[in-house]
């Protein structure tokens, strides 16, 4: 309970210090929200000056990083200068809809992974081993937007799944399992992208574990013993490989905001992505420090999680 | 020789290797050509019922490599392994199975040869759990009663072996392979890294459950003055190979190979150095 307590303090001076590096550097980028409205003809420069004063522009940063801290406080998270409502009612949705899309393929990729890691390492050097290996090399190779625009290609050309977005346009009507099949034909796509662009690095590192571990001399002890090779397999040498893994699923979860930018915006599905693009394009300051913000909350919370669950798994951890 | 025939010459041997050679294929990094590493070339080893035989030799001779084939960890390239009298080196895996708690091995690193998730109790409890020895809560009490054994308080039966000392450990270790009533016991560099008196009370234990549980030993070191006190045969191995083998007193008193004698001589060396080093600076 100590170390929990140590690492959430530690955890929130983390998510502070990170607030205020967000909210200083997105300053210093040049160009504002109002800036492009100077072009406007129809504009006049007082109105422009009278929108800064109304959205508190005009203040020094420390005030203006005291009243976003306040607003976060409110749990509001500050205004949105192109929607003009608070950021958490765009970021809430949105962000339920990126959970959607990369909790399935990193829930996917780890459901692979970790089998076919465990299965190839027991048979290290051999045309299954060399196979995946070679195909993990393969996808490691090919950039994600490259992998996104082959999978729509094939989409294209089969029509088996629709091309983009979250739900088709008679979504309402349908009933709750059609719902799910159809919410599941949107997701093929996008989450096909991201499983195998995640899987060559889970499956490599859980291989490497694995390997590692079968040759520590508690193995061999258990092999003398007679003991079966599934069940040493998964009794003894898994958990012992386990804490490298659970690390990387910490950074899983960290990633589960920020993991899918590139591929909500190419498929157009209505998650982060396409918000943050748009955001920083036109300089909608408050959404950008939000969203980044989250994936900053997410990225300590998934490596917080990893550290207790390496408490929890590892006895080693645990009288350190 | 014909099966029958060799099943009467080693009747009074418990363990045999006849030729047994095994490589290691390895590469350079960032090499496609690989190499070869002989880590056994022609090993023969007699190992009689109810006896001590060591196997000395200096780092990277061999020895564990050829524990790890007598221990059917390894599949050798060529040769023979008999054991009570069947020629074992061949046989798959589904008839070794019931082999295996014949042949158990202590490890030489104790922190690394017991499962650190386990607890100690839990160490002990699996392979007999697994060979199907015991069941229930008998289980636990037999844990129990071979940590006694082994001079550990079972009150410790809780403990993660991470909270045992050195020496603790490689009890836990020897109680965890005598649990499976093994007639061949090998200690693969067992007592290294133990200080003087821990390894004469191991030496001490080791012996008495020799006597006790009627076990045979191949004891695999470095250190000639801790196979002098106990072994009754000693082979010397040298890149692979043994290189000279007999009775204890013969091969010690008499020694034939320059490997032998250098080995002895370090001994030697390394005794007269420590009385000169006390006497010397160490006040």
């Amino acid at each position: 309970m100590r170390y929990l307590h140590r690492r959430l303090i530690h955890a929130t001076l983390l998510v502070v210090g990170a607030s205020i590096l967000c909210f200083f550097l997105t300053d210093l980028a040049p160009g504002s929200f109002f800036d492009e409205m100077k072009l406007n003809p129809q504009i006049s420069s007082e109105t422009i000056a009278a929108l800064r004063t109304q959205y508190g522009l005009d203040e020094p940063l420390p005030i203006r990083y005291e009243r976003w801290v306040k607003a976060v406080l409110k749990g509001e998270w500050g205004l949105s200068f192109a929607y003009n409502v608070s950021v958490r009612s765009l970021i809430v949705e949105r962000a339920r809809n990126t959970l959607v899309l990369t909790a399935s393929a990193t829930l996917l990729a780890w459901l692979i992974a970790v089998p076919l890691g465990v299965w190839i390492s027991s048979q290290p050097g051999t045309w299954v081993d060399q196979l995946t290996m070679g195909g993990t090399s393969v996808l490691l190779a090919v950039p994600e937007l490259v992998l996104v625009l082959g999978l729509l290609y094939l989409a294209i050309r089969t029509h088996a799944v629709p091309l983009g977005g979250m739900e088709s346009v008679s979504f309402g009507q349908l009933g709750p399992w059609d719902k799910l099949r159809d919410l599941g034909l949107h997701l093929a796509i996008p989450v096909t992208t991201l499983v195998l662009c995640s899987l060559p690095i889970l499956v490599r590192h859980v291989r490497t574990s694995m390997l590692e571990v079968l040759q520590a001399p508690f193995i061999q002890a258990a092999r003398g013993h007679g003991i079966a090779r599934v069940r040493l397999l998964l009794r003894y040498a898994l958990p012992a490989a386990a804490n490298p893994l659970i690390s990387l699923f910490g950074l899983s979860v960290a990633g589960l905001l920020s993991g899918s930018l590139l591929v909500e915006v190419v498929t157009g599905w209505p998650g982060l992505g396409p918000l943050l693009l748009e955001a920083s394009l036109s300089r909608d300051r408050y959404v950008l420090v939000g969203i980044v913000m989250c994936s900053t909350i997410l990225m300590i919370v998934g490596t917080l999680i990893a550290d207790v669950m390496l408490v929890i798994a590892d006895p080693r951890v645990r009288l350190e | 020789m014909s099966s029958e025939e060799s099943k009467c010459a080693f009747a009074l041997t418990l363990a045999r290797t006849v030729g047994l050679s095994k490589k290691y294929r390895q590469r350079r990094p960032f090499s496609r050509k690989s190499f070869c590493i002989d880590a056994l070339t022609n090993v023969d080893l007699e190992i009689p019922f109810g006896s001590v035989t060591a196997l000395v030799g200096e780092s990277g001779s061999g020895k564990s490599t050829l524990a790890s084939c007598l221990g059917l960890l390894e599949v050798p390239d060529r040769g023979e392994i008999w054991f009570e009298g069947s020629e074992i080196s061949r046989w798959k895996s589904r008839k070794v199975a019931p082999l295996r708690p014949r042949i158990q091995i202590v490890f030489q690193q104790s922190s690394a040869a017991l499962d650190p998730s386990f607890t100690a109790a839990e160490i002990i409890q699996e392979p007999l759990e697994v060979q199907r020895l015991e069941s229930g809560p008998k289980l636990r009490m037999r844990a129990c009663e071979l940590m006694e054994e082994v001079g550990l308080s079972p009150d410790w039966a809780e403990r993660s072996p991470l909270e045992f000392s050195g020496g603790q450990r490689q009890r836990l270790a020897i109680a965890r392979a005598i649990a499976l009533k093994p007639t061949l016991l090998i200690f693969d560099e067992s007592f290294s890294g133990l200080d003087f008196s821990t390894q004469a009370q191991m030496l001490t234990l080791v012996l008495d459950l020799k006597t006790a549980h009627r076990l045979t030993y191949l004891l695999i070191s470095h250190d000639l003055s801790l196979v002098g006190q106990v072994a009754d045969f000693v082979a010397v191995m040298h890149q692979g190979s043994i290189v000279e083998r007999g009775p204890r007193q013969q091969v010690f008193n008499n020694p034939l190979h320059l490997q032998t004698r250098q080995l002895l001589r370090s001994v030697q060396t390394l005794e007269s150095a420590i009385p000169a080093a006390q006497t010397e600076g160490w006040q």
